[in-house]
């Protein structure tokens, strides 16, 4: 018992290690480039502050007027409340693209703040995750692994801390109602699920998953021995506390039409939480892959929630290593400034060669990647190297600007598909295995 | 605005464009005034090196003249990168090799230490905020420790010979590293081996200074006014806030007008051979490795404390082996390493670095505080200091070291370095004291290195393991 309290503690401290860790990071990241998102949300501070709710999303003196539901709306309209301390100038709407060095920190110390709920929903996530075997090093615990993998997500640092955006709270939120689902806290996971789309609409794109598996797994009380349906104990009761929590989640919506094997997979054969978070997954990679207005930012939906899959079994890892590395080196166009170079390439490579190593030595005694994945993940180097080092030193750059963004989009695609393809294939139900085993 | 950035990058302009003879000298072409070179020349052949890579990128950035002043992002990106490659091939790799042939540590631990070695905010802030390039020198020097440590002893003065003719601060260096050298020849029994070491000893360090020195013994004027360029005698005791012994004196008692610029020289020169002579002496008549990483802590505190002209960045020469010992008194030399740091919070926020400066300590303090069990079991044992405190007890008994009174000044310490950089950043000083904040920095550094540096003499003159390690060098 004493050497288990001692590594419970020594994990604890390892947490909050990483956690502190990384956030002194984000500081750090202050100074760096921003996009427009930054002056987006600026501009918001001030609609939500200075104007009456009935005029929110009619004010259009700036181009960037709010489009995200209400709730995000009275999270800047709280927001604005200590932006008045910081500088109040901010909070005029005619003050467009300001950004006084007050502003940018009242902003950037948002971002990082608001980020602890992300780092709680990480706890709870590694509450969920069982341990392969007790007594091991502390590093190679899926626990540490999966903190390191989720809390120092190079694709969340760049875009949350350097582009600037509001997304680890968000995905807080997310992962958070994951983790209720796997806890079996189902009203709870719905909850915060509801409460997460009335704060920016894309997650729309995984609701399917949610609907149909708190449908078939939560409202329907037993299953049968082999898994399916067992239409008798249909609990009325749960389905209302359902409904009134989740009425306003659409489960027909967006959802892409390419989804669909995977949501009749979680219908007919639901494989408990672990399912569902596959299901969620592909959800979100099917909607990156085939919807409409997406933005490369997106890809972090698919790759957040799959870091929780990757601790798991060795093809996910194989699965989440392709997925991730395609996808970060895909947010790369993002940071086009000369300073950030050096920031997205270490932290690029610091991000990459953990989460190889990690898992590697995780499932060690299986092969990971085929060499046909490694000389695809291997290539990126060579690319990246000619998009920004080479190519604008050749006379091509002044006639096809835009050819390193197609290749890195080509290439890239071609990455992420394959990853999708796997996993959806990973969804489909193998030979007849019972429940409890799933489970 | 124009800072150390500038200067380096005006150096690169000078040795690129003008013939060897011309680099120290005052010229139509090279106005000395301006930034002009004022480090030994393997700092200027470095420069050289990164202006022809300069030239290749884009020409402006180190045409004659009309570069003055170039900033664009692109270039800074260059300058910033000339840093890090730099550290890349020879500091890092100094550090990981030391930290890997560390004896009674766990691949773990050794993997900590390096890491807590790389994020001491104090170089990191130096060289790549207010831009410089200590880690070349401190990695030669460091070199040098390795080379010294497995008894490669021409390598590894070679190495420290590079570092010297680098910066010429690494003089700070120069006395545990002879000392430790004649100390080892002398126990080879000079008759025979010693002899024969110590000549090559002469050898190899007459050689490398010669080959830097090549271009510049051609006539005697450009030896002197390389020296005159290095030792700038005439610029006083001390310039700015720096805190050491008389910058803090001078808070009470003016010395620099009470003495004649002569006289505050020979009190320098007294006071600071006096303060390290013993540990140089201990060290030479009984050379051992760790003897020799102590004395290179007293040795440069010393230096820094009671030297001439000193300037803040100086602390890093102390820090280097401080890092060193981080291993054996994780606890000591973590205190030291957050307190150097602190002591150059005016020149950081100077160059507005004060939100990385805060960043970058409490990275290293979480960093360190994960990777070494400080908080706990702070003993005499720990603190090296079991000798001394049973010599002690031999004549005072009952005396006991107040090792746990020392985490309460820790976190007292600790406190009022927080509190003095809060106060720093966010209240403006009275009108009467514009310099108030900065003294006070300066004044509570001074009184923490005072300590350390009687700490360190300590655990130096009382070690009594020299006894074994003797038989390790024969």
């Amino acid at each position: 018992m004493a050497a288990s309290g001692a590594a419970v503690r020594g994990g604890g401290r390892a947490f909050l290690s990483l956690a502190l860790g990384v956030s002194l990071l984000k500081c750090l990241l202050i100074p760096a480039y921003y996009s427009t998102d930054f002056e987006v949300h600026r501009n918001w501070l001030a609609i939500t502050h200075s104007l009456p709710v009935s005029r929110w999303y009619y004010e259009a003196t700036s181009e960037w007027t709010l489009d995200y539901p209400p709730f995000f709306a009275w999270f800047e309209y709280t927001l604005s409340h200590i932006a008045k301390v910081f500088d109040p100038e901010m909070l005029n709407i005619q003050n467009l693209n300001y950004a006084s060095p007050r502003t940018v920190l009242f902003q950037r110390f948002s971002v990082i703040f608001t980020d602890v709920l992300f780092i709680y929903s990480v706890y709870e996530c590694c509450k969920c995750i069982e341990g392969k075997k007790a007594g091991k090093e502390l590093t190679e615990k899926p626990t540490f692994i999966l903190s390191v993998l989720l809390l120092w997500n190079f694709g969340l640092l760049i875009v949350d801390h350097i582009h600037f955006q509001y997304n680890g709270f968000l995905f807080g939120l997310m992962l958070l109602s994951v983790a209720r689902l796997f806890q079996k806290r189902h009203l709870e996971g719905a909850f915060l699920f509801a409460i997460l789309l009335h704060f920016k609409h894309i997650y729309l794109y995984v609701a399917p998953a949610y609907g149909i598996y708190l449908l078939r797994s939560y409202c329907f009380t037993a299953d049968k021995p082999d898994g399916s349906v067992t239409w008798s104990s249909f609990s009325f009761l749960r389905l209302i506390a359902l409904g009134f929590i989740v009425c306003f989640v659409s489960a027909l919506s967006l959802g892409p039409f390419i989804a669909m094997p995977s949501i009749f997979c979680l219908w007919f054969k639901p494989q408990g939480p672990r399912g569902f978070l596959r299901c969620l997954i592909v959800c979100a990679l099917s909607s990156f892959m085939f919807g409409w207005h997406v933005h490369e930012k997106a890809i972090l939906l698919a790759i957040l929630p799959m870091s929780l899959l990757s601790v798991g079994k060795p093809q996910d890892a194989a699965i989440y290593l392709l997925l991730t590395t395609t996808g970060h080196y895909s947010l790369f166009p993002l940071l086009f400034t000369a300073p950030e170079f050096p920031i997205k390439v270490l932290l690029m490579l610091l991000f990459t060669v953990y989460s190889f190593s990690s898992l590697k030595t995780l499932f060690r005694k299986e092969k990971l990647l085929n060499w046909m994945e490694t000389i695809y993940l291997v290539g990126l180097g060579p690319l990246e190297i000619c998009c920004e080092l080479v190519f604008p030193f050749t006379p091509w750059k002044l006639k096809y600007p835009f050819i390193p963004l197609f290749l890195t989009s080509v290439y890239c695609a071609a990455g992420i598909t394959y990853a999708w393809f796997r996993l959806s294939v990973s969804m489909l139900p193998g030979p007849a295995v019972s429940k409890a085993k799933l489970q | 605005m124009f800072g150390d950035y500038e200067a380096q990058r005006h150096w690169q302009e000078i040795t690129l464009n003008l013939p060897v003879q011309e680099w120290y000298f005052n010229s139509s072409d090279n106005n000395l005034q301006y930034w002009g070179l004022d480090y030994p020349p393997l700092t200027a052949y470095h420069s050289l090196l990164c202006a022809y890579v300069a030239e290749f990128i884009n020409p402006d950035w180190v045409a004659l003249h009309t570069s003055r002043g170039y900033e664009s992002d692109h270039h800074k990106l260059f300058m910033r990168s000339t840093v890090f490659i730099a550290d890349l091939m020879i500091y890092i790799p100094a550090v990981v090799l030391y930290c890997c042939y560390l004896k009674e540590t766990s691949p773990r631990k050794k993997i900590a230490n390096a890491f807590c070695i790389l994020l001491y905010p104090g170089l990191l802030l130096i060289d790549y905020g207010h831009f410089q390039y200590n880690c070349v020198s401190l990695g030669l020097t460091l070199w040098g420790v390795l080379g010294l440590s497995y008894d490669w002893d021409i390598l590894g003065s070679l190495a420290f010979c590079l570092a010297l003719n680098y910066k010429q601060m690494e003089l700070y260096h120069s006395l545990p590293f002879f000392c430790f050298l004649l100390g080892k020849c002398l126990k080879k029994d000079l008759k025979g081996k010693g002899l024969l070491l110590l000549i090559k000893l002469i050898t190899t360090v007459v050689a490398a200074f010669a080959l830097c020195w090549l271009p510049f013994f051609t006539q005697l004027e450009q030896t002197m006014q390389v020296l005159r360029r290095l030792f700038p005698v005439g610029r006083g005791l001390f310039e700015d806030k720096v805190a050491n012994f008389w910058c803090s004196l001078n808070v009470l008692l003016k010395i620099k007008s009470l003495l004649s610029p002569h006289t505050q020289l020979m009190f320098s020169f007294a006071l600071t051979f006096l303060s390290l002579l013993p540990a140089c002496l201990k060290l030479t008549l009984q050379p051992s490795l760790r003897g020799f990483k102590y004395a290179l802590v007293s040795c440069a505190l010393s230096f820094f404390l009671f030297s001439f002209q000193v300037h803040e960045k100086s602390i890093l020469l102390v820090s280097l082996p401080v890092c060193l010992i981080l291993n054996e008194v994780p606890f000591m030399s973590i205190w030291f390493l957050l307190v150097s740091t602190f002591s150059m919070l005016p020149l950081l926020l100077k160059d507005q670095l004060a939100l990385a400066s805060v960043g970058t300590t409490l990275g290293f303090g979480v960093a360190c505080a994960s990777s070494f069990s400080i908080f706990e079991n702070i003993s005499e044992e720990e603190l090296q200091l079991r000798s001394f405190s049973v010599y002690v007890r031999r004549h005072i008994p009952g005396f006991k070291v107040p090792a746990k009174m020392l985490k309460t000044w820790f976190l007292v310490s600790v406190t009022m370095m927080s509190l003095l950089t809060l106060t720093s950043i966010t209240v403006e000083p009275p009108h009467k004291l514009p310099d108030l904040f900065p003294v006070l920095v300066c004044l509570v550094s001074c009184l923490h290195f005072l300590l350390f540096l009687i700490y360190f003499n300590v655990i130096i003159l009382w070690d009594h393991r020299n006894g074994r390690s003797q038989k390790k060098i024969n």
